[in-house]
């Protein structure tokens, strides 16, 4: 067996809590009411996660977006389906998905450290403690996939 | 940073007013701690924009149930007056009247004040210049900080009843004097005079430039009308998220350029043409031709807006139904002063307390094709392939007159 690598990075809590699981990575921000809450696919046309599935992931993303409204219904109907993401990396925080992510008891963080965005790759997986402001990556040399 | 806490606000936070105002809490200082808020502050206003969808309903009920009310009462959103519309237009999906019901329940537990309007600011929650207050729905936020100087984030309907609850909101973004200054000057070339020319400007300019910063906006010839300023800002905050802007010589906090900067360095310029706008007009004609029923109201109608539309129906008579929006005041008003009969003879319908967006409710307009002078309005109502074309009021009830679209 190759040797095992860990990796830390600081970042701040956000919404409270741990979460471990793949990390999935959008370019764009994210408005969940344009995700389906059955299947936890993003349905809005030329977003970079479009037809992808955010259920059960580790969510690295610019910010949220959308009205004082539709983030939190989003969220709450994919939540009740068990197809919410397990927690938000945010580089951008706005009132709006912060207060909805508090709610939901949904685990966030913002304020990573840089390296942890030249590392990452999708299906990473990630271990997040928000409480104690650390991300761990752990994987095989070359790669933190499993 | 943590955020600092006085004894009250301790005790919230642990538990000694209840389990709901603690968790209240918690949001509200959650938000302290990402923006490095240093301390809460009092707020003597609030404004919810209770949707009546399902988030919402649930934190109301989860709020109501732990017993817990607000120190600060919250004025409320509309949602859908089915009483009036069973009566009048169609059959409201039972759904949709469940929701509505359940939602009215749970915020009158909460102690909440049902105006049921999406403009609070012109009669029944009106802030002052440099008040701090906690409004949410983006029409209301923008309208509050830019026209009036009242001081609120963008808040969401929830962190808003969180503040309604406990009467405090962190302080941070746009209730501090350094934030609230212009970063974007905004030159606007194109001729904008009418109430509708706002909102061709509003929708126009985050598609020229898409980023959170405070936008000042010169070049306008006109003194807008408050109705002109409710559209603009109403339009500013579909595509864009702008909860705060200034015009040179119209709003409070921009007597002049150099005072809407405060000594700031401009981060971007943006001209808005005759050419942006034009193509905008043209672009909303969507689907010239027969029409289903006409829709004003996104956001409420004022009363000078309704005896506007009183008078261009004077006389006639609509081929389709006239939906027009509006708080129950404002219809006192109206019928009162006459407006509501010519309106009701001419097939018009002023419903008090109803809102655009609420798809559970408006299911049976899907597919069909109508005129609205809101962007916004058309805008909500794609999910539910409702077509709309867009064109000032007097033009929306010449459509309607007619049965079809003017050109």
């Amino acid at each position: 067996m190759n040797g095992t690598v860990r990796d830390t990075f600081k970042c701040r809590k956000i919404s409270g809590g741990r979460a471990e699981g793949p990390v999935l990575i959008s370019k764009d921000r994210v408005c969940f009411y344009l995700a389906e809450p059955g299947s936890g696919k993003i349905m809005e046309k030329g977003h970079d996660l479009e037809g992808k599935s955010i259920a059960g992931k580790i969510l690295v993303m610019p910010s949220g977006k959308g009205s004082s409204v539709v983030q939190a219904d989003g969220l709450y109907k994919l939540s009740k389906c068990g197809n919410s993401p397990k927690a938000l990396i945010v580089k951008e925080a706005d009132t709006v998905l912060v207060s909805t992510a508090i709610i939901l008891e949904i685990p966030m963080v913002f304020k990573v450290e840089d390296d942890f965005y030249r590392k990452i790759e999708d299906g990473a997986i990630a271990k997040l403690d928000a409480d104690n402001g650390l991300i761990t990556l752990e994987g095989t040399e070359g790669s933190y996939r499993l | 940073m943590p955020v600092r806490l006085n004894r009250f606000e301790e005790e919230m936070l642990h538990g000694k007013y209840g389990e709901g105002v603690s968790l209240a809490m918690r949001v509200l200082v959650g938000i302290g701690e990402t923006f490095d808020a240093e301390r809460l502050v009092d707020i003597t206003r609030a404004h919810v924009s209770s949707s009546s969808q399902d988030a919402d309903i649930w934190f109301a009920e989860k709020m109501a149930d732990l017993g817990t009310t607000c120190r600060v009462p919250p004025t409320l959103n509309p949602n859908f007056d089915f009483r009036y519309i069973d009566d009048h237009l169609f059959e409201t999906p039972e759904k949709g009247k469940a929701m509505i019901t359940a939602t009215n329940e749970a915020y009158k537990k909460l102690g909440a004040i049902p105006i049921l309007c999406c403009t609070p600011y012109f009669e029944q929650n009106v802030p002052g210049f440099g008040e701090i207050v906690a409004f949410s729905e983006s029409n209301a936020t923008v309208y509050v900080n830019s026209v009036i100087g009242a001081r609120t984030n963008r808040e969401s309907a929830q962190s808003a009843l969180c503040a309604a609850i406990t009467g405090k909101v962190p302080e941070y973004g746009l209730l501090l004097e350094e934030n609230r200054r212009g970063e974007v000057l905004v030159e606007v070339e194109a001729d904008i005079r009418s109430d509708f020319d706002f909102q061709l400007l509003g929708w126009c300019y985050p598609l020229k430039h898409d980023g959170f910063e405070i936008p000042v906006f010169t070049g306008l010839k006109e003194k807008p009308s408050p109705e002109a300023l409710m559209n603009f800002g109403t339009q500013l905050n579909t595509t864009g998220v702008v909860p705060m802007y200034h015009i040179v010589g119209v709003t409070p906090e921009a007597p002049t350029l150099e005072a809407a900067l405060g000594g700031d360095e401009v981060k971007a310029k943006v001209t808005i043409t005759k050419e942006d706008i034009e193509k905008t007009r043209a672009e909303f004609y969507r689907k010239p031709g027969k029409i289903d029923f006409a829709m004003l109201g996104c956001p409420h109608l004022t009363l000078s807006q309704v005896a506007e539309i009183s008078r261009l129906l004077e006389g006639k008579r609509s081929m389709v139904p006239i939906i027009l929006l509006t708080n129950s005041l404002t219809r006192e008003m109206a019928q009162r002063m006459g407006y509501l009969k010519v309106i009701q003879r001419a097939g018009g319908h002023l419903i008090p307390g109803t809102c655009v967006d609420i798809p559970s409710c408006w299911a049976p307009f899907q597919g069909k094709t109508g005129v609205t002078d809101s962007p916004r309005c058309a805008y909500y109502n794609e999910l539910l392939n409702i077509t709309f074309n867009i064109m000032p009021i007097e033009k929306c009830i010449g459509s309607a007159v007619l049965g079809e679209v003017v050109e």
